[in-house]
């Protein structure tokens, strides 16, 4: 990524805090699409009783992943509910019991690749970084053609912990979810990539790799660390809390060539492409998916989720998620129930004021904002920020003086200043030539704008209207 | 209006990234007039208050046309961002403090009027505002802007200045130049901005520090006209840091050539933009007949800027697909 993107204030301030389990909420509002692709159908009816962990909808197109339910209690209704983003979807709501019961489950019995692939769809993993691909597709498509398994810990928008915390806390977890992964889909080794502001992680993680695979060979990327001469975690607190018991290992796991990779803590790191290349100095060509050029892109927690679910088979009904902002008065992360709402969350970790003045549904950079606290947790939300007054109010946006800082800034190295006009003129001639397509909306132009200029949203705009010409 | 009562009012809504950088047009401005005011100093120390009335006079011109016209024109009023003061202070600075005042306010109305808001105000402008003020003041009244020069005298008043020729007149007609040192810290006749190299290499020094700037086009620029008069002067290094000393060079490659508006925005078009800008300045010295070049080569060049920039667009990321393999290769290993 070199000299592109942007550098941010990091404001990770849960990230010395463990997390926070909620098992139980009063009701949660399960959407039937947490996903990219087709919506799921509700498979239960109104009034049934149903188990944490149940199956509540599925679809039979290609690209989906199943919905479990993540409590126990009664379906109160099915209704179709309208997510901040604009979209009415579908929605199965469970009102709870008061217990905590789950279906029982088993680890699932894998023998094939395609078993392991089927056990990952029954599971309803989908991407938790914040794109939300059905994994067992994602998976699929990689088997056989990929050399090398990026976990991506970088979590480099501003505030978000919940990657960092899992690392910290579940390092042996990740170890076996990679462990997994290259075993069934024949990958010879792994990469963890993980930015230079998470340093006890860092650490730890090695430490960790080391005790794991003593017989693998350790190699660690060149790091900005091995200068520092620090070999432990440097706050204390870290160490204390981040030593898990040791474990019984899965002895039928092979040992994978895994290393670390040290990124610098730029945004937007942890963006695939930028991801891919920090790490193996590979280019994905435009258009086309990582698996072009070998490699398989995974999100940690993804990872952490699927060492979990090959000990347990207890389906994705939880995630964890930091909830933070000016407007939060105990700032922390929380694994909650898929589907709990805000207000909910909000009263367990406690408001400043009566209400914040923006509610975001994941980073300040990518995120999108709801208007009031009715938005409910998805698969795919890494974050709830409740922002003060003063934190929400942007400066007025005015004219663009050509300073060029997008254009610098832009991590696909395209021209946000000259996207911004083609679309304002519609002009769809121009922005396939400036190629909006290979916007990624990470948000690095509108962040850098001296003059507040709207550019991600206008190109986002633009991405569509070219779309949308092109199907005519 | 009871039942809106027990409506909770609605959160912000807007289109992320929902944090931004704390600059702002304003600041990048005020940081520009804070990196002009060492020359505005040695402007005052070597050629008297007369300079600082022409600065004075030359922004408020300036500030006021843009007010003035955005009243007029009932557009939302944009004074605030400080352009016009930029603008104001760079016309200052390529005018002799000897210049008739009367003089000011057209080299003003020129910048701010036709130049910038005719043509739709700040980020618009197709040329420099600063420059072509200048320029049109240079046609116009050729004998008051480039006839008349005072040796510099801190505390004399014009009329008691002595009249000499610039260092680059001086060079044209073969006469003993200043030296080097004296050229350095601005004792010479000249622009009331221009002359003193120190306090514009300080503001430029400022200006790459705060990142308003990148020293791209000063470093490409002012290296260009080094390596031509070099190559001119058989590799006399006097001349050289002469030429680099003399006219409006400094000033024009740290403070006129990198306006935003008037130059390329990517990476490889402000070098192109910066070594034109550079050739033009030497061949207009060596083989003119102008003694001075440095405005016209960034009025040429600001002219070609929107075609470089067209010519230099940014390989997208990924774009290149035939190479890429090769790094599959050397992972492997």
């Amino acid at each position: 990524m070199s000299k592109s993107g942007i550098q941010i204030l990091h404001n990770k301030h849960t990230r010395a805090i463990k997390p926070v389990r909620i098992d139980h909420c009063q009701r949660v509002t399960l959407l039937m699409k947490q996903h990219i692709g087709a919506p799921c159908v509700p498979c239960v009816k109104v009034g049934a009783h149903v188990l944490a962990g149940q199956l509540v909808g599925d679809s039979d197109a290609p690209v989906s992943a199943p919905l479990h339910a993540s409590i126990s209690g009664t379906i109160k209704k099915i209704d179709v509910v309208r997510i901040p983003s604009g979209e009415d979807v579908q929605a199965v709501v469970i009102e709870s019991d008061g217990a905590i019961a789950y279906t029982e489950t088993a680890p699932p019995h894998v023998e094939s690749t395609e078993d392991f692939l089927q056990a990952v769809r029954r599971s309803g993993l989908v991407g938790l970084g914040g794109a939300g691909f059905p994994t067992h597709l994602k998976l699929r498509g990689a088997a056989g053609k990929v050399d090398t398994l990026l976990v991506n810990a970088a979590e480099c928008e501003p505030y978000i912990t919940v990657d960092h915390r899992e690392a910290l806390d579940n390092a042996e977890i990740i170890l076996e979810g990679i462990r997994h992964i290259c075993r069934w889909l024949q990958i010879p080794r792994a990469i963890i990539g993980i930015e230079n502001n998470k340093k006890d992680a860092y650490y730890l993680l090695q430490t960790r790799i080391s005790d794991f695979s003593a017989s693998a060979q350790l190699q660690t990327q060149i790091s900005d660390f091995s200068a520092s001469a620090q070999p432990q975690p440097q706050t204390s607190d870290f160490s204390a809390s981040a030593q898990p018991q040791p474990q019984t290992l899965d002895v039928r796991v092979p040992a994978v060539d895994i290393k670390l990779g040290v990124l610098p803590s730029r945004y937007p790191q942890g963006a695939e492409k930028m991801f891919i290349h920090s790490l193996t100095g590979r280019v994905v060509p435009l258009g086309q998916l990582p698996t072009a050029v070998g490699v398989l892109p995974m999100n940690v927690g993804s990872v952490a989720f699927l060492g979990r679910y090959m000990r347990t088979g207890r389906p994705m009904i939880s995630r964890s998620i930091t909830v933070d902002g000016g407007a939060v008065a105990h700032p922390m992360n929380v694994r909650v129930p898929v589907g709990i709402g805000l207000r909910e969350l909000c009263a367990f970790c406690g408001l400043h004021n009566v209400r914040p003045a923006k509610i975001i549904l994941g980073g300040p950079m990518m995120g999108g904002a709801s208007p009031d606290l009715d938005a409910v947790i998805s698969k795919c939300n890494n974050a709830v920020l409740l922002f003060s007054a003063a934190q929400a109010n942007l400066k007025p946006e005015s004219a663009c003086i050509r300073c060029g800082s997008c254009v610098a800034a832009c991590p696909m190295h395209l021209q946000p200043l000259k996207l911004e006009q083609a679309y304002l003129s519609k002009d769809t001639e121009a922005l396939k030539k400036l190629r909006a397509a290979a916007c990624m909306e990470c948000g690095c132009c509108s962040y850098t704008c001296p003059a507040s200029r709207e550019l991600v949203q206008r190109i986002r705009l633009g991405k569509r209207l070219l779309l949308s010409s092109q199907k005519k | 209006m009871e039942p809106l009562q027990d409506q909770e009012p609605l959160a912000i809504v807007s289109a992320s990234p929902h944090i931004r950088t704390a600059r702002t047009t304003r600041g990048i401005m005020l940081d520009v007039c804070v990196a002009l005011v060492p020359a505005l100093l040695a402007a005052v120390w070597w050629f008297g208050t007369r300079a600082l009335m022409v600065t004075v006079l030359s922004v408020g011109c300036c500030v006021g046309f843009e007010a003035l016209l955005r009243l007029a024109r009932k557009r939302p009023q944009t004074v605030g961002d400080l352009s016009a003061v930029v603008t104001g202070l760079l016309l200052a600075f390529n005018l002799p403090a000897t210049l008739p005042l009367w003089m000011v306010p057209v080299g003003a109305l020129v910048a701010i009027v036709v130049v910038k808001q005719l043509f739709g105000g700040i980020g618009q402008n197709f040329v420099n505002p600063a420059l072509t003020g200048r320029i049109v003041l240079l046609l116009s009244f050729a004998t008051q802007m480039s006839g008349a020069w005072n040796l510099p005298n801190g505390h004399s008043w014009g009329a008691d200045a002595i009249a000499t020729a610039t260092p680059l007149q001086l060079a044209a007609t073969r006469a003993p130049m200043p030296g080097l040192l004296e050229m350095f810290v601005g004792h010479r006749a000249g622009s009331l901005g221009e002359t003193c190299a120190l306090a514009l290499l300080l503001g430029g020094a400022y200006l790459i520090t705060c990142k308003v700037i990148s020293p791209l086009i000063p470093a490409c620029f002012i290296g260009t006209v080094a390596i031509g008069s070099l190559l001119y002067s058989g590799f006399d290094f006097t001349f050289m840091l002469q030429q680099l000393l003399s006219g409006g060079l400094l000033l024009g490659a740290i403070f006129m050539a990198t306006d935003y508006a008037t130059s390329p925005v990517t990476r490889s078009g402000k070098v192109i933009f910066a070594v034109g800008c550079g050739l033009f300045t030497c061949l207009v010295r060596f083989w003119g007949n102008m003694p001075e070049g440095v405005s016209f080569a960034i009025l040429l060049m600001n002219l070609l800027s929107p075609l470089i920039e067209n010519c230099t667009a940014p390989n997208v990321f990924g774009e290149e697909k035939a190479k890429k393999p090769k790094g599959a290769k050397k992972n492997e290993a």
